[in-house]
């Protein structure tokens, strides 16, 4: 039911296709701009958003550099308050681990909350693979679900379709999955949230089985944390008999007063408000109240791999907020499909490649999704340097490569990578290729790009430069802009 | 080797050379200063479009029936202070039989709160006496949340402060800030898609 990223060609093709779709990069351009102004009111109204961020880096690097240690807490904390935990090494095993849950209760369909590492490991595939049906409940997840989508964005993955494109998924799929949509539906959003609502009550109220993910657990007294909007996550946390969370290992946060600083830092950084509308946190079973039959899916899947690298580790304190990708131009230009994961955008950038690896030509092109101009950083609430850790893979990309006599490409990669570590040298290089954009602006692309870069291009049919660089573009539109 | 084991296994190997990260510097549980906490309260839950009404001790009651409007049919959970409720209103105690189908039949639920934080707008429900199971205040379409201003504090820190006495007693915790809503279409706001679609907040002052 739901696609895959899996044979996504590698980002400087799939954006060239992105680029060409206007519709697209309209609906991209109001939302990110929305959104990042909403955010820069809500951040600015907070005296000490500063030591906030310090606080929220500081939280992060400790539990990441004492991981073993609070997982055990964490596991001890939970398996005391009545979950049962399991452990995957990957996203095969916690697939089979979760359709093996599912399958225990006699159940043959699931209402999920939107969680980005079910997404990772794409567990509504093995689910439909064992004859599970699997309800995205997220009004977002469902756009995508019914339109046999991929999603865009971590925070509003149906951020690239509009509301008339909405109305058609809605008239033309409910009805075949559920009760359908009413008659005489407009693209009103408010028409359409109420679509929605009709078609997914009867689904929460009849399922006995709820997949969560979560953002965060507390190690101290195993209580997860999900934060939402629209009641879709309260009601899967709440209604159904058995509830199973899929978390990754680095969500863990040491105690309960920890979470005053995620809570603050979370929502202002995501959707711009001093506080989401509903964050639900449950610590195993409750007795008479809620899911009396809780698992909990502690998930690695590569994360020990980023653990394992120095400057890498730090991507692990990413709390999923989506403001890096909000004040990405390269992100507003090419939208979230281009990165070919479900972690998109600058975060996607660094992330994929650091769990995946760099071995396919998606991840290997990742690190140069970027024009490195660092208002990623400046956005990011646990201040992830997202620009060094793209220069260092880079290079990671280029060494990796060894044996035999270096390509064209390496060189030029090598160039690039030297090129691209020290911000003057880009903006210099790029000023060249702007004024080379003007020269020799051709329809389709650029031929070869003189020097160093000559093998590069011979290899990959770089698309012709815009007129303007990424920088000096953000300088123009930016004059005004606050960096808060 | 069991997964457990691995995954452990391989966080100490990949942490073998890492520095230690000293415990964060930050001041925990720290107040903040807001001058007026219930008008600032009030001014912020508002802004989620959620109504708040201020009363005396003495008049929840007859807000509760105002709030209440036109529901046929409202549920309550066990331990709610009679005092709050009207005379003569019929209501569905809570004894933890209702289905959620059950509950998908009812109008309206009057809940307490734990705690209510200013600076966002938010209320906690911890879900003890007089605030009942999750269920109970999420299916019912209207919520009425009565708050005492006792309850309240300035921002998130002492919020959490206050509610580790809850999460050692295993309770769950709702935070609550307006009603539920969704910016999925084309960003544009719409009140309403799950939990309730409205929410009324009743702001008990100590005097009467
Ligand atoms: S990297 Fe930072 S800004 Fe980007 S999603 Fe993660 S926490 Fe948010």
């Amino acid at each position: 039911m739901s696609g895959t990223f899996v044979g996504m060609p590698a980002f400087p093709d799939a954006a060239r296709e992105a680029l060409a779709d206007s519709q697209q990069r309209r609906n991209l351009h109001h939302a990110t701009h929305t959104i990042r102004d909403k955010r820069a009111r809500v951040v600015g109204e907070v005296g000490n958003w500063e030591e906030l961020r310090v606080a929220g880096a500081e939280i992060k690097d400790r539990v990441l550099t004492h991981l073993d240690t609070y997982l055990e807490q964490l596991e001890e904390s939970l398996t005391r308050a009545g979950a049962t935990v399991h452990w995957a090494r990957d996203a095969e095993e916690a697939n089979r681990i979760v359709v093996e849950l599912v399958r225990a209760t006699g159940a043959d369909e699931v209402v999920k909350v939107k969680s980005m590492a079910t997404q990772e490991i794409e567990l509504n595939d093995a689910l439909e693979a064992a004859g599970i049906d699997a309800w995205e409940t997220d009004l977002a997840e469902l756009i995508v679900q019914l339109g046999h989508d991929l999603p865009s964005h971590i925070l509003v993955p149906a951020i690239h379709r509009n509301r008339a494109e909405i109305r058609e998924i809605f008239l033309r799929e409910m009805g075949q999955v559920g009760t359908p949509a009413p008659d005489g539906l407009t693209s009103e959003p408010r028409e359409l949230a109420e679509a929605a609502r009709r078609h997914l009550r009867e689904k929460f109220l009849r399922s006995r089985v709820a997949i969560s993910g979560a953002n965060f657990a507390v190690a101290d007294s195993g209580t997860l944390v999900v934060v939402e909007s629209e009641g879709n996550g309260r009601m899967c946390l709440t209604l159904p008999e058995t509830l199973i969370s899929v978390v990754g290992i680095e969500k863990v946060v040491p105690t309960l007063a920890d979470l005053e600083v995620m809570l603050q830092l979370l929502p202002r950084s995501s959707t711009g408000e001093r506080m989401n509308p509903y964050t639900s946190m449950w610590t195993g079973v409750t007795p008479g109240d809620g899911p009396q039959d809780v698992h909990v899916v502690l998930l690695d899947n590569g994360r020990t791999e980023a653990l394992a690298d120095e400057l890498g580790r730090q991507a692990l304190r990413c709390i999923r907020c989506s403001a890096c990708l909000n004040v990405c131009p390269v992100y507003e230009r090419v939208g979230g499909h281009s990165y070919g994961s479900v972690y998109p955008g600058p975060i996607g950038a660094v992330l994929n490649p650091l769990i995946r690896g760099t071995s396919t030509p998606v991840d290997k092109s990742l690190p140069y999704a970027s024009s490195l101009c660092g208002a990623c950083f400046d956005a990011c609430p646990v201040r992830i340097q997202i620009p060094d850790l793209l220069v260092r893979l880079r290079t990671r990309v280029v060494d990796e490569k060894r044996g035999g006599i270096p390509s064209g490409e390496e060189i030029a990669m090598k160039g690039t990578a030297w090129m691209f570590a020290e911000a003057k040298r880009w903006e210099r290089a790029q000023k060249g290729s702007e004024l080379a954009g003007r020269a020799l602006r051709r329809r389709d692309g650029l031929g070869r790009l003189p020097g160093p870069l000559s093998a590069w291009t011979d290899a990959r049919d770089a698309p012709a430069p815009p007129e303007e660089t990424f920088r000096s573009w953000w300088r123009r539109e930016r004059g005004t802009d606050e960096r808060a | 080797m069991s997964a457990r084991d691995e995954i452990l296994g391989r966080v100490r190997t990949a942490l073998q050379d890492a520095p230690d990260s000293p415990p964060p510097a930050w001041t925990y549980g720290a107040g903040a200063a807001v001058a007026d906490v219930p008008a600032l309260f009030a001014e912020r839950v508002e802004d989620y479009r959620a109504t708040v009404q201020r009363v005396g001790a003495g008049q929840v009651a007859d807000a509760v029936t105002e709030a209440l409007g036109s529901a046929g049919t409202v549920v309550v959970p066990d331990g709610l202070p009679s005092e709050w409720l009207p005379d003569g209103l019929e209501t569905v105690v809570d004894d933890g039989s209702l289905g959620a189908g059950d509950l998908d039949r009812i109008d309206a639920v009057v809940t307490g709160s734990a705690v209510g934080i200013a600076v966002t707008g938010t209320i906690v429900l911890d879900h003890g006496p007089g605030q009942g199971r999750r269920a109970l205040s999420l299916v019912p379409d209207l919520h009425v949340c009565v708050v005492r201003e006792a309850d309240l504090v300035a921002d998130v820190p002492e919020a959490v402060a206050r509610l580790q006495s809850s999460i050692d007693a295993g309770r769950p915790l709702t935070w609550i800030s307006g009603p539920s809503a969704t910016s999925d279409i084309e960003l544009q706001r719409v009140e309403g898609v799950h939990g309730p679609r409205t929410l009324r907040v009743l702001l008990v002052s100590e005097g009467p």
